[in-house]
């Protein structure tokens, strides 16, 4: 052993991604490697770019939001609820109270969906198929619902700006208090699986560990900042949506390891199925878009018979909504962190600049440190622990 | 004026430019000189403690002078509040001061605003484009690059 010294060696590099099934999509490192050990490593992106932030110049307010469905593709509804809200409060237009609480179930449920899908794909590359089948089965019922209120599994286009496309339909309460049941029954399965798993364990705890100055430093927030022990939830310290008005608790971790990130989704699920089962007390009939005339279209029955109502109709459909000039910052606690819209407006028809801050960019820029010195077969781990989502990280 | 702004405007006095708090989001417009110093005070400072680098962008405003804006947006974990700083640079000196030394998270953030809007940050260790290729001609959210322009296919690098 003791003649590995005088071995020459000379640093081996590895190129992997972006077409790789542990990469995620179309994430590129460049890894220098000691044997199995990455010694330095270089995070390439942009394998996704499709100019979002451009072409939100070019259409109107309205017509940005099949365009967020983009972002973060296994939690839509969240980046479609983000950017009605920045423009909602560059506007200034109250939401009603159905079309508020109907926002709240979408976000947390969107909340479940990405974190089964992260956990869910996460062990499949640590080499644990079973979890897998047992979340992406329940999955598929919350994706049947999403199909119900919308029409689309994935593209959802579902909130708009001063409240919702179309309402619930009749069935929705009782089919969610049937789905939350299931989702619940199968994260404590999976739960049960890995959290006593000793290969599990030896695989992720100390793994990747960050401290909370660092996660901080490095732009952490989310899931990644709270298994680090902060407690920084936009939900908890700036409210939006009256989720102030929400009995839930947010779990942190200690370490900041992969194991703790874990632990953190996990209980997160939780922790969003208290806060549906509240929401679905409080849901009562209403209307699910504002009065407001600026970003609402009025009723046929009006458009039909006064002038005013049809020219504001026509307006709206022609030009869109127009927004004051001016700037805001708007931020909402999405399933992997903080999500951003920097709206600014001229005061025409379409947005002058929108920049989206995706929780996953400084995750992504702070891998490479993270793997550091550790095998690739924990860069595989650490990757999927992170979440990182290509739509959003690229735009 | 919010108790923010006045710490800032105590602190640094001409060198903020101007501040608002239109739509509820505490601003501040600063002089480009000034701007490591105020951003190292907003990071630094016991009763601003802005620790959490949130998002840095560049904005063109093709018509003024002069004519990019970058910002900054600050969030401060314990203190639970926000600011958005401002400064102003022309298209002939499209330079700010880099602030990797403050946050980490400035890295990449920095690298997209050059990639995307040309802004070039002076100290930063390693700018270049982030999310596109490199032989890519020009920014692309600059107001005066055309939406539906091509760019030339890059011919794969030869092996060294």
């Amino acid at each position: 052993m003791q003649a590995t010294s005088d071995l020459k060696t000379k640093p081996m590099y590895l190129n992997i991604g972006p077409n790789h099934p542990a990469m995620h999509g179309t994430l590129r490192v460049l890894a220098e490697i000691d044997g199995e050990t990455i010694v330095r490593g270089v995070a390439e992106m942009g394998y996704l770019h499709r100019g979002f932030e451009k072409h939100c110049e070019v259409g109107t307010y309205t017509q940005v939001i099949p365009y967020t469905d983009r972002l973060n593709y296994i939690s839509p509804l969240m980046n479609n609820v983000g950017y009605c809200m920045a423009v909602e409060k560059l506007i200034g237009c109250e939401l009603p109270e159905r079309a508020q609480i109907i926002r709240v179930i979408i976000c947390e449920l969107s909340r479940v969906t990405d974190h089964l899908v992260c956990i869910g794909t996460n062990v499949v590359d640590l080499g644990a198929l079973t979890n897998f089948w047992y979340y992406f089965n329940v999955r598929e019922k919350i994706y049947d619902f999403i199909e119900k209120i919308c029409g689309a599994r994935l593209t959802t286009n579902y909130v708009r700006i001063g409240g919702l496309m179309r309402d619930f339909h009749p069935e929705a309460a009782a089919e969610l208090k049937n789905i939350i049941k299931e989702v619940g029954k199968a994260t404590k399965q999976v739960r049960g699986l890995l959290e006593k798993n000793k290969i599990f364990i030896d695989r992720t705890a100390g793994v990747a560990a960050i401290s909370a100055e660092e996660a901080i430093n490095s732009g952490f927030t989310g899931p990644c900042l709270r298994a680090a022990g902060v407690d920084y939830d936009v939900r908890k310290d700036q409210p939006y949506l009256g989720y102030e008005t929400y009995d839930f608790d947010i779990p942190i971790g200690e370490s900041g390891d992969t194991y703790d990130r874990f632990l953190v989704r996990f209980e997160e699920m939780n922790q969003s199925f208290r806060l549906i089962e509240q929401a679905l007390e409080r849901l009562k009939p209403g209307p699910i878009m504002t009065n407001d005339r600026r970003v609402a279209l009025p009723p046929k029955s009006e458009v039909y018979t006064n002038i005013e109502a049809l020219m504001n109709h026509f307006k709206l459909i022609y030009e869109g909504v127009k927004p004051p000039p001016g700037e805001v910052y708007s931020a909402t606690e999405a399933a992997n962190g903080e999500l951003g819209f920097y709206i600014v407006s001229d005061g025409g028809t379409h947005p002058y600049r929108v920049k989206c801050r995706p929780p996953c960019f400084p995750l992504y820029a702070a891998y490479p440190k993270m793997v550091q010195g550790r095998m690739i077969a924990d860069a595989v781990a650490v990757l999927g622990s992170i979440n990182i989502i290509a739509g959003e990280l690229d735009r | 004026m919010g108790k923010i702004i006045d710490c800032f405007k105590n602190q640094f006095g001409e060198g903020v430019l101007s501040a608002h708090e239109n739509f509820g989001d505490e601003t501040l417009v600063v002089q480009k000189e000034i701007l490591l110093e105020l951003l190292q005070f907003a990071k630094e400072n016991e009763n601003l403690k802005f620790d959490l680098l949130m998002d840095i962008c560049g904005v063109d405003y093709l018509e003024q002078s002069p004519r990019f804006e970058v910002v900054y947006h600050l969030y401060s974990v314990s203190k639970k509040h926000r600011i958005r700083i401002k400064t102003k640079v022309s298209a002939e000196d499209c330079k700010v001061p880099s602030c990797v030394s403050l946050w980490k998270a400035a890295d990449w953030f920095e690298r997209e605003a050059y990639d995307m809007m040309g802004i070039h940050f002076e100290g930063h260790p390693n700018l270049k484009r982030v999310l596109l290729f490199e032989g890519f001609e020009g920014h692309p959210l600059r107001k005066d690059y055309p939406i539906n322009k091509r760019q030339k296919i890059p011919e794969p690098l030869e092996r060294p």
